[in-house]
């Protein structure tokens, strides 16, 4: 929770909010393939790329 | 009483720092301990040592800052990786994963890790972080002795920033200006490093070494196609030519084809005279940057001090061509101006700028001569040695430096391990292999049988800062082994008509001067000038050698062999005294001779180190 709450701070304070789609779609993406890492759900995930 | 704890770690040469009401207390390279040479990883045990040191526990620390900011490096290389697509994929996939793993909450794995070092320490809030070009401007002004200065920063890259200009005056730093990536001096010189075979972050000084050897015919071909050189110094690279930014390599096929040859494979391909031009070319164009650089700031801010930093800084060379210009009365270089020292800056940083504490000692250099590390006591020495079952002579300090300067004027190569250890990557007469410059043979013995590296690279002299001006052409105080200078024409020798026909790597054999075992072959040298108030035991060993044999110089090279982090506890010592051909070892007031080693101490040792 800190981490995110620091890490709108940092993007309030550079204004780069250009950044933000990009790594909403990585974290959501990455939390995916980590969370899926060897299950059954795996294979689908790695089709859809 | 304010503890400041500063870290820097995770990309390479990790360390931690620790000052005690702006004080400089201790610091130590994580390398020295865990023997893995420019270790990256979070500096647990160089922690430790800084805690132990000054007997405090973490949890005692009022701050704690870490050297730079890691969501500013992820915005670089989000934004690097945008600007590049779709080029650069390969390289993305490979940095997004560790980045969204482990290095974007880079807060959280600091602190686990320091919950490991002291169970007790829960506060979080003492955990901060500085910039990674403010921390090396801080560790290159605060220590410093001038009131003002102009700060100049330079290296790969920190966050963003590559170069930086900053404002030192009284207590503060204030940076003017930045330029960024991917335009960098570090890392145009860390890409002629991969070009001609030497690795990135370590083979800079080899590079550097290799350019006198060479003839600069490639620096209009640089200056044309690589750079854009304005006449301030400032200038962008053409990335055409590069492929750091988004590859996995330092350079590209467009650069192979503009010198007409691909990168040199360090294991199977000599290092030819092409090899020795281009370093001769690139060293001319880092000198002319800087020059261009220093010469305009003296301009704009009229400030007649220089602090340099940042792994640019190490390149002694060119700080020898600033002095040697006169640009700046004083000029003053961090020791340890690579990623390792921003973990001093960082504590500095805080301490003068966030708390807005005044600077003590100023007209004074505050970083005590760099002998911030560990030390041993008597005890600690005799009980390894009979632990290990060394042979050994205890001696008083007299008898010891009397038998030292014997054995060195014998020609012997010395081991000489006394006091605390340096911070920064020289050694500075207490991690150090001494012997007679004046021989004719030392240099290749030292780098063949002793260090076991390239015969090509030359050693440094350290020599009394009173016999300075008699011997070289330098006449400032070098006590950190960070500027270049010229031996004095007296001292050089003539060459006869089949000597001054050869050139290139043939000139090593030949005796150039009357201390040939430090003088390259354009009769430079990277002088440690040696004085009383630094260093007064490496003092008086300097003096007795003089008063024996007429010479104030000693050759001063790291008492480690290629590959290998300087030797930090007796024990170190003493494996690379048995696996070399080291024929003394003296630790404290412990005199070792070869000949009276047990030989079945004897080990390999040359392949317990990846070669750098």
């Amino acid at each position: 929770m800190s981490f995110l709450k620091e890490f709108v701070k940092f993007l309030m304070e550079r204004k780069k909010f250009w950044l933000l789609p990009i790594l909403i779609f990585l974290l959501i993406f990455g939390a995916l393939f980590v969370v899926t890492q060897g299950t059954a759900v795996a294979p689908f995930i790695y089709t859809i790329f | 009483m304010t503890y400041i704890l500063g870290i820097s770690a995770f990309y390479h040469d990790s360390a931690a720092a620790l000052i005690q009401d702006g004080k400089i207390i201790s610091a130590a390279q994580e390398e020295r301990f865990t023997r893995k040479k420019h270790d990256s990883g979070f500096p647990t045990n160089a922690i430790n040592f800084v805690l132990n040191f000054s007997n405090v526990k973490l949890n005692e620390i009022d701050h704690i800052v870490f050297y730079e900011k890691p969501f500013l490096k992820f915005e670089r290389l989000l934004e690097t990786y945008v600007a590049f697509a779709p080029k650069g994929f390969q390289s993305f996939s490979r940095a997004m994963p560790l980045w969204l793993k482990e290095k974007l909450f880079q807060k959280k794995f600091i602190f686990d890790h320091l919950k490991n070092i002291d169970k007790v320490f829960k506060d979080e809030t003492k955990l901060l972080f500085s910039e990674h070009h403010l921390s090396h401007a801080a560790s290159a002004f605060y220590p410093s002795p001038f009131e003002e200065a102009i700060i100049l920063t330079a290296d790969g890259v920190g966050e963003w920033a590559t170069t930086t200009v900053a404002i030192g005056k009284k207590n503060n730093v204030e940076i003017k200006k930045e330029l960024h990536f991917p335009h960098s001096l570090g890392l145009l010189y860390s890409a002629f490093t991969y070009y001609t075979g030497f690795k990135v972050n370590s083979g800079e000084y080899k590079l550097m070494g290799l350019a006198p050897y060479g003839k600069p015919l490639y620096v209009d071909k640089i200056l044309k196609n690589l750079i854009d050189l304005k006449d301030d110094g400032t200038f962008m690279l053409d990335q055409k030519y590069f492929n750091y930014s988004t590859g996995l390599t330092m350079t590209n096929k467009n650069f192979d084809a503009l010198f007409g040859k691909k990168p040199r494979k360090p294991e199977t391909e000599k290092i030819t005279q092409f090899h020795m031009d281009i370093a001769a070319s690139i060293q001319n164009v880092t000198e002319k940057i800087m020059l261009l650089l220093v010469k305009s700031l003296k301009k704009e801010y009229e400030i007649p001090n220089l602090c340099l930093a940042g792994g640019v800084a190490l390149n002694c060379v060119a700080n020898g061509k600033i002095l040697q210009e006169k640009i700046f009365e004083n000029i003053w270089v961090q020791p340890a101006a690579g990623d390792a020292g921003g973990s001093l800056g960082a504590a500095l940083a805080y301490w003068h700028i966030d708390l807005n504490k005044e600077r003590e000692e100023i007209n004074k250099d505050n970083m005590r001569g760099s002998y911030l590390g560990n030390e041993f006591k008597e005890n600690e020495i005799i009980e390894t040695f009979d632990e290990i079952g060394a042979v050994y002579e205890k001696l008083n300090q007299d008898e010891i430096i009397e038998k030292t300067v014997n054995a060195l004027s014998k020609g012997k190569a010395v081991g000489w391990f006394q006091g605390r250890m340096e911070f920064g990557p020289r050694a500075l007469g207490n991690r150090s292999i001494l012997g007679d410059p004046r021989s004719n043979t030392m240099q290749k013995n030292l780098n063949l049988k002793v260090k076991y590296r390239e015969s090509f690279r030359p050693f440094a002299p350290s020599i009394l800062r009173e016999d300075l001006n008699d011997w070289f052409e330098m006449k400032t105080d070098s006590p950190y082994m960070l500027f270049v200078s010229y031996l004095k024409k007296d001292k050089t020798l003539k060459l006869n008509e089949d000597q001054k026909k050869l050139f290139g790597i043939d000139l090593l054999n030949v005796k150039k001067s009357e201390i040939p075992a430090v003088t390259h072959v354009d009769y430079s040298a990277r002088v440690q000038t040696v004085s009383k108030d630094t260093n007064p035991l490496y003092y008086k060993l300097i003096s007795k050698f003089k008063e024996k044999t007429n010479c104030p110089v000693l050759v001063n090279t790291s008492f480690n062999i290629r590959g290998e982090p300087i030797v930090h506890t007796p024990k170190d010592a003493f494996k690379c005294f048995m696996g070399t051909e080291l024929d003394v070892l003296v630790v404290g007031n412990c005199y070792l001779a070869k000949t009276d080693q047990d030989l079945n101490l004897k080990s390999d040792y040359t392949n317990n180190f990846e070669l750098d």
